[in-house]
């Protein structure tokens, strides 16, 4: 056990070690989970300073500068060290009535950190402007739009990372939910046992073999327009975790990640003003659009990342809590 | 190994009274019913309802009585093969779904079929050269197969295809034979278009399933019977074939068994993106569109169609898990 562990412990002191500590020490050999845990640690300090690293208005609208392509911020000019980016010209290409950006080396914007911007409450507390990244100088139409824009002239990277707060939360929410589910149905059924055991266990495999999406899709968008963003958000909570509260036997949270991520994709789960990954993704839903804006696709990034690492860090967490195995 | 059958047919039949009962759910949760709607619609081009006429239409439905008696209304509706009519295309819904229920079938089976001819022999492979370099693609895979949603998969390979091999990716026949009736030109014609769809909806699963049979093979073949298999010089390939694939199949077999609803599932969303013509579409705009006789129709006919596949499936199992036939006898 010592040599599995490695040679930094002397024996004493792991013969010594309390399950807590032989958990977290067997955790840290499995090195994927160990580097995930740090991922996943830093997906939500994101979502708690989301408006802090969002650089423009995730809500501004600006038609003027639509599908604006990614930026470059450029550390140095021929002055030396000068962080700056390229101030984008826009005109009509009048074959295509497309709008098409040129950079225009000349008008150089300076870029600083903890610029201010628009204002937003830390922690739903303090207010403030001050952002991680931004213009010295800001003007209208001027930004930083390191990812580029949507159709209305959006900052992708911005609502990237705002978006990060709806997605991350609906998981952990529900994935409670289930587990609050789960452990009152599971204990109930093994208190009775007999009768109540028997008819529990066939609820479960009744609602495993139901195809879900479909039924989300139908309870989902069975709920009234006129909710609230935070009414839907709590019902479709709800809706994710009732269903999936028999799947407990693995780590669920990247599942209900991707349940809320399709059913917004499909346009049935969060609306906007609500910005969550599966919203983002809906405006990449066609073709057309993605050939003109490719750009749009970079909100599958975080999805496909936030899901590896959870599954690693599931798979290293199974291995850790039985440290005698 | 009737009882078996049995408990399974059971199970199948309270699954599906179960389905029937959230379907109805999901047709009544909107507010207003169904004659609300009807008036609505009517209002919207001009004409008008009486209260009374509303009063008797009402009657005539049965809406104006307990909830549980219009559910029995409309599953003996239900069950004579009257799914009612579809508000949307003022047509009846069967006439509405036509193939697209079938198709949808078919895409989820080939998914299936894909997923298990894919993840058993990979599967065994990563087991008998556990750390190899392809046991490493195959689990680095696995996992990136685990991550990617499956719709994401699907719009990466469209855009992909569209940009650099200048094809539309999707759908599932050729324009020509899309309104066509059916002959063996159309058949053809959907078994060239069926692979992407369904490989874009095996990933997820295959790369499941991989990881169970790696896991399960790798246990049964540190067991002493495959070392005195080896020891008597029985050759490698059939020291691992004959016995340990087999015992290790059983509960990667009885892990399967909850694919095929996942697979229905993930058809629907895939469906949308790849513009293939199954009940996927047509289920989000019934929705959008309120059409709650059209949606529920389509909700109950999959999950119906998924306990009758999930029975396929099981009975096709007990056919290599002895213990399952056997255990029913005792």
């Amino acid at each position: 056990m010592s040599g599995a562990v490695g040679g930094t412990l002397a024996d004493d002191s792991l013969a010594s070690a309390g399950q807590l500590r032989l958990t977290w020490l067997r955790f840290r050999r499995h090195k994927l989970a160990y580097v995930s845990l740090f991922i996943v640690v830093l997906f939500y300090l994101v979502a708690i300073f989301a408006d802090f690293l969002a650089i423009n208005d995730p809500h501004a609208v600006d038609a003027r500068r639509g599908y604006l392509p990614p930026q470059a911020v450029h550390l140095f000019d021929a002055n030396g060290f000068n962080p700056h980016v390229d101030g984008m010209t826009g005109r009509r290409d009048l074959k295509t009535f497309r709008q098409v950006y040129v950079p225009d080396p000349n008008k150089k914007l300076p870029v600083t950190l903890f610029a201010r911007g628009y204002p937003y409450e830390l922690f739903g507390l303090f207010e403030t402007d001050r952002h991680l990244l931004g213009l010295v100088t800001p003007e209208p139409l001027d930004g930083i739009y390191l990812l580029g824009t949507d159709a209305l002239g959006r900052d992708l990277f911005s609502r990237i990372m705002v978006a990060t707060r709806i997605s991350l939360s609906i998981g952990l929410a529900s994935v409670t939910l289930s587990l609050i589910l789960g452990i009152l149905l599971g204990g109930v059924s093994g208190l009775y046992g007999g009768l109540v055991d028997l008819f529990l266990q066939r609820v479960i495999e009744v609602i495993r073999s139901i195809p879900t999406i479909p039924l989300w899709m139908g309870i989902a968008a069975a709920l009234p327009n006129t909710w609230s963003v935070v009414r839907v958000y709590f019902a479709i909570t709800v809706i994710i975790s009732l269903i999936g509260w028999t799947e407990l036997a693995r780590l669920a949270l990247p599942a209900m990640i991707i349940s809320e991520t399709s059913l917004s994709f499909l346009g049935l789960g969060l609306r906007p003003p609500a910005i969550s990954w599966g919203i983002l993704l809906q405006d990449a839903q066609n073709v057309q659009v993605l050939a003109g804006a490719p750009w749009l696709l970079l909100a599958a990034v975080p999805v496909v990342i936030v899901i590896l690492a959870f599954n690693f860090l599931g798979d290293g967490l199974r291995d850790a809590a039985d440290p005698y195995g | 190994m009737l009882i078996y059958i049995g408990r399974r047919l059971s199970l199948a039949l309270i699954t599906c009274v179960a389905i029937s009962i959230l379907t109805f759910v999901i047709i009544r949760l909107p507010p207003g019913d169904f004659v609300d709607a009807y008036i609505a619609n009517l209002a919207s081009t001009g004409s008008t309802v009486t209260a009374e006429q509303a009063q008797s239409m009402r009657h005539e439905y049965g809406l104006d009585r307990p909830v549980y008696v219009q559910y029995v209304l409309w599953i003996t509706r239900v069950v004579h093969g009257d799914f009612g009519v579809s508000m949307m295309w003022r047509r009846p819904v069967t006439e509405v779904i036509g193939d697209r229920l079938w198709l949808t079938m078919v895409v989820s089976f080939a998914a299936l079929f894909l997923t298990w001819t894919i993840a058993l022999p990979i599967g065994i492979y990563s087991a008998v050269r556990q750390y190899s370099i392809g046991d490493y693609v195959a689990t680095m895979l696995g996992f990136i197969g685990l991550a990617i949603p499956n719709f994401l998969l699907a719009l990466i390979l469209m855009y992909f295809g569209f940009r650099y091999l200048g094809l539309s990716v999707g759908g599932l026949f050729t324009p020509e034979y899309a309104q066509a009736d059916w002959s063996w030109g159309k058949l053809w014609d959907l078994m060239i278009h069926i692979p992407l769809p369904a490989a874009v909806l095996a990933l997820a699963g295959t790369a499941q399933l991989i990881r169970i049979m790696r896991a399960n093979l790798l246990d049964e073949l540190r067991k002493p019977y495959v070392v005195t298999a080896r020891a008597k010089g029985i050759s490698e390939f059939r020291a691992v074939l004959k016995y340990p694939v087999r015992a290790a199949l059983n509960p990667f077999a009885s892990s399967s068994a909850y694919l095929f609803p996942y697979l229905v599932s993930g058809s629907i969303v895939v469906s949308l993106v790849l513009g293939l013509p199954t009940v996927g579409p047509l289920l989000l705009q019934a929705l959008v569109a309120q059409d709650m006789y059209l949606a529920g129709t389509i909700v109950l006919l999959l999950g119906v169609m998924t306990v009758v596949g999930t029975l396929i499936s099981d009975m096709l199992l007990m056919w290599i898990e002895p213990r399952l036939r056997l255990t029913g006898r005792s």
